[in-house]
């Protein structure tokens, strides 16, 4: 076969909504759209324990701990099936963890955000989760066989996630004013940031027109943005609380709810390293890695010992 | 009384769990990440059930008897008022004299050589004791310690595993490993000493023997650190005080840290 007809092969599994497997031929850009969009998302999920987990230790229920603990463990399995699912494109766990930590590779800018109250934990859980869900759920029917069948793993778990958020939001918000407030704080904060998990508006996506063409994306930023304006935006009714956004109106004609303009200054500001903790976070990573370096190295070294070994006695 | 004896078990669960939970996401490799915040949510259930009982223990006990249990002020405050406590009270509203727990697992994490020792001894202790306290004559830690011993002789495998890849791994595995070791032994004799409250249980039919325990887990340990090429501790001096309330200097920041939500807005539902 000549690349032309490696090209053709490859367009008409895409147009016949066939998976593509590791072991198959796929563009150059294909390959590398994916490994990016696959290692960024792992990143996410092993950045976003970092604001998760600074609550474990002091969770304000034995439940709500335990709860806590489930769900930050449920992100390093996501990170851990996410690696995987890119190694299958030809780049090891190393080479990605190296692009993390040396600030090459991005992930979700979200989790450079800080968590100052229990209540985030609740907001995280609502409208992050809630956001990312809205992204994910179409990703199980995306091109790459390994990253749909990922996906759908990943996304049982962040319904779950999205639920107990919820809950904790509800529980505060059907509590004392004090709590209330502290809701109501958390989802000012949470709010634009949600919106801006989507990415930057279709105009001016670099990535979306080819991604959509090779069904690696199904829907554009935009149109999941809408989408969750629209779902949140009648939860927000049912939690009592106060849209951070003034201009939320239905907009009858649409069939949508109109929303307010958002700060993509402030979006890109953070992208290039200046959010509030994009510091911290990357600091963290580099000294859990850096620290953990004589562990793995032992461990290596015991199961060479022990293949030595069992090779002397074979 | 069952309740000191109960809690005890219970506060060793919740503050190892706590020292464990420091680690989830900044664990040397993501799937020991994964399996020790494991660890630590089998350590937090463990505390949930026992507290449960606790609680429930507590809440048959006469008012008088109620009151002077513990010096906390909140607690005593509930039991003015007629309402009975739950598993969070005792874990959020007494402070480190009526904690119970051993010295050791209030031990920082140090590192990760450091946090395996801790749960090696803490393991090796614990499985034996939980073989022997699935047949209490109490049914309810009966049933406790016979869930645990299934999580314990994963904990055990895990952390020997740990030691003797350690021990046996590079050089400077070995030397950090044997500093752990050596380390924490001073916190092994408490657990080794029975307190009034376990003999007290012995007598009555639903404790452990710890005599009985003490040759079990001095022989899994030297069998494991054989296998480690690590050395026994010989040190003799061992540090008591956390079966009696009388903790090191890290258990008031634990709790300050753990406690912090339910003191800062107390009496809410969270």
């Amino acid at each position: 076969m000549t690349v032309h007809s490696f090209q053709e092969h490859f367009d008409s599994l895409i147009d016949r909504e066939i998976a593509i497997e590791p072991k198959d031929w796929m563009p150059d850009n294909y390959r590398k759209t994916l490994i990016r969009q696959i290692s960024q998302h792992a990143h996410s999920e092993i950045i976003g324990m970092l604001p998760e987990g600074n609550w474990i230790t002091r969770a304000p229920s034995l439940r709500r701990k335990a709860v806590l603990l489930a769900k930050v463990q449920d992100e390093a399995g996501h990170g851990l099936y996410l690696y995987s699912a890119a190694e299958t494109l030809g780049i090891s766990r190393d080479e990605m963890y190296d692009q993390l930590h040396t600030g090459k590779a991005k992930y979700s800018s979200i989790f450079n955000y800080p968590t100052l109250t229990w209540a985030d934990i609740g907001a995280i859980g609502w409208l992050v989760d809630g956001a990312a869900i809205m992204n994910q759920v179409p990703l199980c029917r995306t091109s790459y066989g390994p990253y749909a069948r990922a996906m759908v793993r990943v996304c049982k778990e962040e319904s779950f996630h999205q639920r107990q958020g919820f809950e904790i939001m509800l529980t505060l918000s059907k509590g004392t004013e004090v709590q209330r407030k502290m809701a109501q704080d958390a989802f000012n904060r949470w709010w634009w940031p949600s919106l801006m998990m989507f990415g930057p508006p279709d105009a001016e996506s670099p990535h979306t027109e080819q991604s959509v063409r090779w069904r690696i994306k199904r829907f554009t930023n935009d149109e999941l943005r809408q989408k969750f304006v629209d779902v949140t935006t009648e939860q927000a009714k049912v939690l009592g609380l106060d849209m951070p956004d003034p201009e939320i109106k239905w907009n009858e004609e649409r069939g949508h709810y109109d929303f307010g303009k958002i700060n993509w200054d402030e979006f890109w500001n953070v992208v290039k390293g200046n959010g509030p903790c994009n510091k911290q976070r990357l600091e963290a990573r580099n000294k859990a890695w850096n620290e953990g370096q004589w562990v793995r190295d032992a461990a290596m070294a015991y199961a060479a010992k022990k293949k030595n070994k069992a090779a002397e006695a074979a | 009384m069952s309740l000191i004896y109960t809690l005890r078990l219970a506060d060793d669960a919740l503050i190892l769990g706590h020292r464990i939970s420091e680690w989830t996401g900044h664990g040397p490799i993501l799937e020991q990440d994964i399996a020790i915040t494991n660890t630590a949510l089998d350590h937090l259930g463990r505390a949930r059930s026992l507290y449960q009982y606790a609680a429930e223990l507590f809440n048959q006990l006469p008012d008088a008897q109620k009151t002077s249990a513990f010096t906390s002020v909140a607690i005593n405050a509930l039991v003015a008022a007629g309402t009975p406590v739950d598993e969070d009270d005792l874990a959020y509203l007494r402070d480190s004299g009526d904690f119970r727990n051993l010295l050791l697992t209030e031990q920082p994490n140090g590192d990760w050589a450091c946090t395996i020792a801790r749960s090696f001894y803490y393991d090796a202790f614990h499985y034996f004791y939980f073989s022997a306290l699935q047949h209490s004559s109490n049914a309810a830690l009966a049933a406790i310690a016979a869930k645990s011993l299934k999580e314990t002789t994963y904990h055990l495998r895990w952390s020997s595993e740990w030691v003797i890849r350690l021990g046996d791994g590079t050089e400077e595995s070995h030397s950090r490993m044997q500093q752990a070791i050596d380390n924490m032994w001073m916190y092994t004799g408490e657990m080794l000493t029975m307190s009034a409250a376990e003999q007290e249980a012995l007598a009555a039919g639903y404790g452990v023997d710890i005599a009985q325990i003490a040759p079990l887990w001095q022989n899994r340990v030297k069998e494991i650190l054989d296998e480690a090429t690590l050395s026994l501790p010989s040190g003799t001096w061992m540090q008591q005080g956390g079966k009696d309330g009388i903790h090191s200097e890290n258990m008031g920041f634990i709790l300050a840290e753990m406690q912090f939500l339910q003191r800062a807005y107390p009496g809410m539902e969270w």
